[in-house]
């Protein structure tokens, strides 16, 4: 199972059913073009959907038009093995990388020759990099068992081989090489006997690769760690025999498009197409948890804790990379004094505000926030990844900012940094002081910014979500949650009135009340119960005693429907007025305003600071929302104000 | 052991697929000379993906011998000891 982040390419979201279409949509574009050809490879393609992407890009190189903001690159690809299922594969992955790949591919075999002829199909073709795909097979390795002078020989000249032909490359192209680290075959000669034994394969392939990674790294050559994919994914389902002997294949098939992303990845780093930013949502991504309502003693971030070391495993390797100099930010729904109190307070937080450059924690749509933090960091949105747990988050800064990159999350926080990791964005082909200091140049006291846009049109995102909102009378099933979000919601609370299970059902049964439980669903899934209304009638009025919501749906303009769906039944049982009341806590300054935006009139402000608003049922009108209604338990809508 | 009708379906998307032609109609008796398109690189293509699809796998040898799509589905059905009932 483990397998599958990395053979599905589990950080990308699954392509659209109607992949295909969308490719052909895309070929008939007239501008645009390249970005869209961007977002389609941005999926977790297999090998069909990545031939049939190479084909429209294949096409379009033909019919002249510009693949435009992709940059133009030139591979030259020669290997012992058949690399026609990669070529495709390669075209299509580049353009995930913000790369127009063309691949000169050498006839099967044809590595030497290729390298060393001037006037051969790669060097003619004057590449600007050539993928040398070798294999075990392809190089001169024999076996020498328990003879460490000539196992030493043997490594001198598979290295010495790998020299000449990326020396001929260099001479003759003045192209720079890909070089490949060698993948182990799974079959031992002695059993475990032969990691200590020089002259078998496997020792002599881990010293080859020692040499061949050092060399690299002393040259102005790149290297693809294929020894450590393969042994990342495994190696018996690295090497698959059949596939060798039916095709030639160097590798089994159902690896080609992770393959293809790690040579993509460092031809995308050589033309700076690297990531430089991360920025991290906070509750259940940072922290297991809502800080705004469980509190500092409530989130889950602590060693020894099953939830909450994977979230100091995510805040780990956040700080790893910020050492090797990415910028680190947060963007987070949250009240900004809030948010950063674990960062100040929590004694097991690894992260703290001087890690963090720009620090946004406020109610606005995360698009919106990341611009700002791409315009005060001077950062290209294609600079950014977003870390967030919540898929209506990430669906939304995907469609907004289609160049922020946004991996999908696994359900389990366990293998969120592992997640993050095995997408790549951040893969370098050098490291160097400037980049040690890179961090120490951004430590600035986690400024918060104001927003000076919003970013492209939420509302049509919002109805495009397919929302279904249902209404329900407090029932006992539901009467656990109930109670759960009475006690527990702390920032979207008009009265932060708590009341017991017990008293959860005394409310249901009682006359002189009206309650509501609201579940929301969207096409990304279902969140669930994520409101609670409770309305006192007394005579002509009706008081909402307790109105409270889920942070989670913040921004989707459920209030909205809730208002309505409450004057309906107001209506219907002959109120006149309905009162609004606000009680402030330290944590609820986000619904200060709650009824003034909903149309409210201030009735009055006491002492503590609690208002009281008021609304004429029989005036009032609340636009509906694009979102289907469901009711269950209740009667339908009364002629004329249905939803 | 002849092949159902559900893997003759689930084949046609298969070969949809492969060759990017929706137009594809597959009959027993159909050979690699009767589509455009079907040469030994598609072949490969082909074969692979029925595997995934499947979820079988075939040996170099079986993948050697066939024919016809109609052995190609008979194969199938076999490695998924499916009985037949076309």
């Amino acid at each position: 199972m483990a397998m599958t982040l990395y053979t599905e390419l589990a950080w990308l979201p699954r392509p659209a059913a109607v992949f295909s279409d969308s490719c052909k949509t895309a070929l008939a574009a007239e501008e645009g073009l390249g970005r869209r050809l961007r977002m389609l490879a941005t999926q977790a393609l297999d090998s069909n959907q990545l031939t049939k992407l190479a084909r429209v890009i294949a096409r379009a190189r033909a019919k002249g038009a510009s693949l435009a903001p992709l940059v133009p690159f030139r591979l030259g690809v020669v290997s012992n093995a058949t690399t026609d299922l990669l070529v495709p594969a390669l075209v299509a992955t580049a353009a995930r990388h913000g790369i127009a790949l063309e691949c000169i591919a050498a006839a099967y075999d044809q590595v030497t020759q290729e390298a060393l002829s001037p006037d051969s199909t790669i060097n003619r073709a004057r590449p600007d990099a050539v993928l040398v795909a070798l294999d075990h097979r392809g190089l001169p390795f024999r076996p020498a068992p328990g003879d460490p002078a000539a196992a030493a020989r043997i490594v001198d000249d598979v290295v010495g081989h790998l020299d000449t032909i990326r020396q001929g490359f260099r001479t003759n192209s003045d192209a720079i090489s890909i070089v490949q680290t060698i993948a182990r075959p799974p079959e031992r000669l002695f059993g475990s006997l032969d990691a200590g034994t020089a002259g078998t394969l496997g020792h002599m392939i881990e010293t080859a690769n020692r040499r061949i990674a050092d060399s690299v790294a002393a040259s102005k050559d790149l290297l693809v760690d294929v020894a450590g994919l393969a042994q990342t994914v495994g190696l018996a389902g690295w090497h698959d025999l059949t596939q060798w002997n039916l095709a030639k294949l160097p590798f089994s098939d159902a690896m080609v498009p992770l393959y293809a992303d790690h040579v993509c990845r460092v031809i995308g780093a050589q033309k700076g197409k690297s990531r430089r930013c991360l920025v991290l949502d906070l509750d259940n991504t940072l922290w297991g948890g809502v800080i705004g309502d469980d509190g500092l003693e409530g989130i889950k971030v602590a060693q020894g804790d099953a939830v909450g070391e994977g979230f100091l495993d995510v805040q780990r390797f956040a700080l790893a990379l910020r050492e090797r100099g990415i910028v680190l930010a947060v963007s987070s729904k949250n009240n900004d004094e809030v948010a950063r109190l674990p960062f100040q307070k929590h004694p097991e937080m690894l992260l703290r505000e001087e890690h963090i450059a720009v620090f946004q924690a406020n109610w606005n749509d995360k698009a919106s926030n990341i611009l700002a933090i791409a315009d005060e960091l001077k950062l290209g949105l294609e600079s950014f990844v977003l870390l967030d747990d919540n898929p209506v988050e990430r669906d939304l800064v995907r469609k907004m900012l289609p160049d922020v990159a946004v991996p999908e999350l696994p359900e389990d926080p366990a293998l969120y940094a592992r997640t993050l990791a095995a997408a790549g964005y951040f893969e370098a082909v050098a490291f160097s002081d400037e980049d040690r200091k890179r961090a120490a140049f951004y430590q600035d006291n986690a400024r918060r910014l104001s927003l000076q846009k919003q970013a492209g049109d939420i509302e049509s995102y919002l109805a495009s979500l397919e929302m279904e909102i249902t209404f329900q009378p407090f029932d006992a099933t539901g009467r656990a949650r109930i109670a759960q979000l009475i006690s527990k919601s702390n920032q979207f609370n008009l009265t932060t009135r708590r009341y017991t299970e017990a008293q959860v059902e005394q409310l249901s049964h009682d006359p002189a009340r009206w309650t509501l439980q609201v579940r929301l669903a969207d096409k990304l899934g279902d969140n669930g119960m994520i409101s609670v209304i409770i309305c006192r009638k007394e005579g002509a009025d009706w008081e909402i005693d307790t109105w409270l919501m889920s942070c989670r749906v913040l921004g989707r303009r459920v209030e909205q429907m809730v208002l309505r769906e409450i004057l309906d039944h107001a209506r219907r049982e002959g109120a006149a007025r309905l009162v609004g009341v606000y009680r402030p806590t330290e944590r609820n300054k986000l619904v200060e305003q709650h009824y003034g935006k909903l149309g409210f009139a201030l009735a009055r402000t006491e002492p503590d600071g609690t208002t009281i608003w008021h609304l004429d049922v029989a005036a009032a009108s609340v636009p509906a929302v694009p979102m289907a209604v469901r009711r269950v338990g209740f009667d339908a809508p009364a002629a004329g104000i249905a939803a | 052991m002849v092949a159902s009708p559900d893997i003759y379906d689930r084949l046609t998307g298969v070969f949809h697929d492969v060759f990017d032609d929706t137009e594809i109609v597959l009959a027993p008796q159909l050979t690699a000379d009767d589509v455009d398109g079907w040469d030994s690189l598609t072949h490969i293509r082909l074969v692979l993906s029925v595997q995934r699809e499947f979820g079988v796998t075939f040996s170099s040898g079986e993948v050697g011998q066939l024919k016809n799509v109609g052995e190609l589905a008979d194969l199938i059905a076999k490695k998924l000891g499916v009985q037949a009932h076309a």
